[in-house]
């Protein structure tokens, strides 16, 4: 069994809204970085950086951060892949806007800003996620949302975009489907 | 994700996704040796035990560094200065060191199937750090990362080990990830160290060192290993360094592009002069650099792994 959380447009408008509060919340000086969380950030970051380019009128840089190397559950995970950390430049003193697709337990998130920590000393960090789940297990919170959600634990979220799937929607499934 | 090993105890075992699974991971590892902060976090809180029965520099060094990058605790357990020495069994030092909660222990042992026989019975991960002349698992692994990241590729490259292949756990471990991964080997060097029998792992055998190099993409050249010969293989070394040496006299013989590799310690002036160890051809030091990031990722790799190896 699955339900549609978010179709094409409403996915669409979710992330314009996103890109119009980070626009709010970050001056133009700010030399805002947005950064993709592997892997399913990296697509939305791509996305977000391109909405604020509209509004910004200018090139929003952006990144992608791997943070397999900085978990704290990885003796519970088994291996995992590993994928590539590429971000654009220094980001000392620069206003980091974090870019994950679903935010459960925040230990993702926790070890997104551990693995920044390794690169430098930013002026603020910001999360922005497309779906919130709930279910938290550490002091974490979004910045800026595109949905919220309360499934069961054992249902997934899976977020499809055009990139890799035939459509932009966002899926609650039980997992045993 | 094609690994799910506890150990890594030979290539022989290993699928050729199981290597580019060990190489794609060392790819990301050799990037943070490239930060200004150069550890991560992946290992914190778990001990290394470095458990080296024969002598070893720089295969010990690079452990090591590995696991401190990975932000372990090291622990190093040298034969010379050890209860080994007392007449203590290989297996009870290690039962005693895994009373001490030991999680990874990396063996270097003069004995072929060391590592196996602890894997029989030890809860922590083992990690084979060369065993007499068996095999060398994360050398061959690093010569293969080394050839990936300087060709592009590894299949179909004509790839030449020069030298002492016989008593060779370096060439063993290499003739596995190298043919696996679908590259030519031919291998060279006197007949008494480099029998025909090698056919059998599907390599070339030639004596003639024209036709070794001639067509070769890379070149790796091993040393001579003085303590793991019983009696003399060839009449001296000065014979060796003029017919098997790679020397300016052959440098037309050698591809332009031809990598030009070797495991070290080098001997200058036996098998290799100083025109090829230090020329624009030479990528030895790029191994040291690499043999860091593959023993950070295979370290990484077995600690996430759950299957059990039935050992040999």
């Amino acid at each position: 069994m699955s339900h549609l959380l978010l179709d094409a447009v409403s996915l669409g408008r979710a992330l314009a809204r996103m890109a119009h509060q980070i626009a709010e919340r970050n001056g133009d000086e700010d030399g805002v970085i947005i950064v993709g969380v592997q892997a399913g950030g990296i697509h939305l970051a791509r996305r977000l950086a391109l909405l604020l380019k509209e509004i910004w009128r200018r090139d929003v840089p952006h990144g992608t951060l791997d943070v397999s190397m900085h978990r704290d559950d990885l003796d519970a995970r088994g291996t995992l892949v590993m994928r590539s950390t590429n971000l654009p430049g220094d980001i000392t003193g620069r206003a980091i806007v974090l870019v994950d697709d679903v935010l459960y337990s925040g230990r993702t998130a926790r070890a997104a800003l551990d693995a920044l920590n390794d690169f430098g000393r930013p002026r603020r960090i910001q999360l922005a996620v497309l779906v919130d789940r709930g279910g938290r297990e550490l002091p974490i919170a979004a910045d800026f949302v595109g949905v919220k959600a309360s499934p069961r634990a054992n249902q997934r979220v899976d977020v499809c975009l055009t990139e890799h799937s035939q459509r932009d929607e966002v899926l609650v499934e039980d997992a045993m489907s | 994700m094609p690994w799910n090993r506890r150990h890594l105890l030979d290539l022989q075992s290993l699928t050729a996704g199981e290597i580019s699974a060990v190489l794609d991971t060392a790819a990301h590892f050799k990037t943070v040796g490239e930060r200004s902060i150069k550890k991560v976090p992946a290992l914190r809180g778990k001990t290394v035990v470095n458990l080296f029965v024969e002598p070893s520099t720089r295969t010990r060094i690079s452990f090591e560094l590995a696991a401190l990058r990975l932000s372990a605790d090291v622990i190093q357990f040298s034969a010379d200065a050890s209860s080994l020495k007392k007449g203590e069994s290989l297996k009870d030092t290690v039962r005693n060191l895994e009373a001490l909660n030991a999680d990874f222990i990396i063996l270097r042992h003069s004995a072929s199937g060391a590592p196996h026989f602890l894997a029989r019975f030890a809860q922590a991960h083992i990690v084979n750090a060369g065993d007499g002349a068996h095999e060398h698992p994360t050398q061959g692994l690093l010569d293969v990362f080394t050839i990936r990241q300087e060709k592009g590729r590894v299949a179909g490259l004509n790839v030449t080990i020069l030298g002492d292949i016989l008593y060779s756990r370096v060439a063993r471990s290499n003739i596995w990830a190298l043919r696996k991964l679908g590259a030519h080997v031919t291998l060279c060097g006197p007949p008494t160290l480099v029998p025909r029998v090698f056919e059998k792992l599907g390599c070339r055998v030639t004596w003639d060192l024209e036709s070794a190099i001639r067509d070769a993409d890379v070149i790796n050249l091993l040393r001579i290993q003085h303590e793991r010969q019983r009696k003399t293989m060839f009449p001296s070394i000065g014979e060796y360094a003029g017919l098997f040496g790679l020397n300016h006299s052959r440098r037309h013989l050698v591809k332009p592009d031809a990598l030009i590799m070797h495991p070290g310690p080098i001997n200058r002036g036996v098998e290799i002069d100083n025109s090829f160890a230090d020329g624009s051809q030479s990528v030895i030091l790029d191994q040291v650099t690499n043999g860091l990031a593959v023993r950070m990722a295979v370290l990484f790799l077995i600690n996430g792994g759950r299957k059990e190896e039935i050992a040999a």
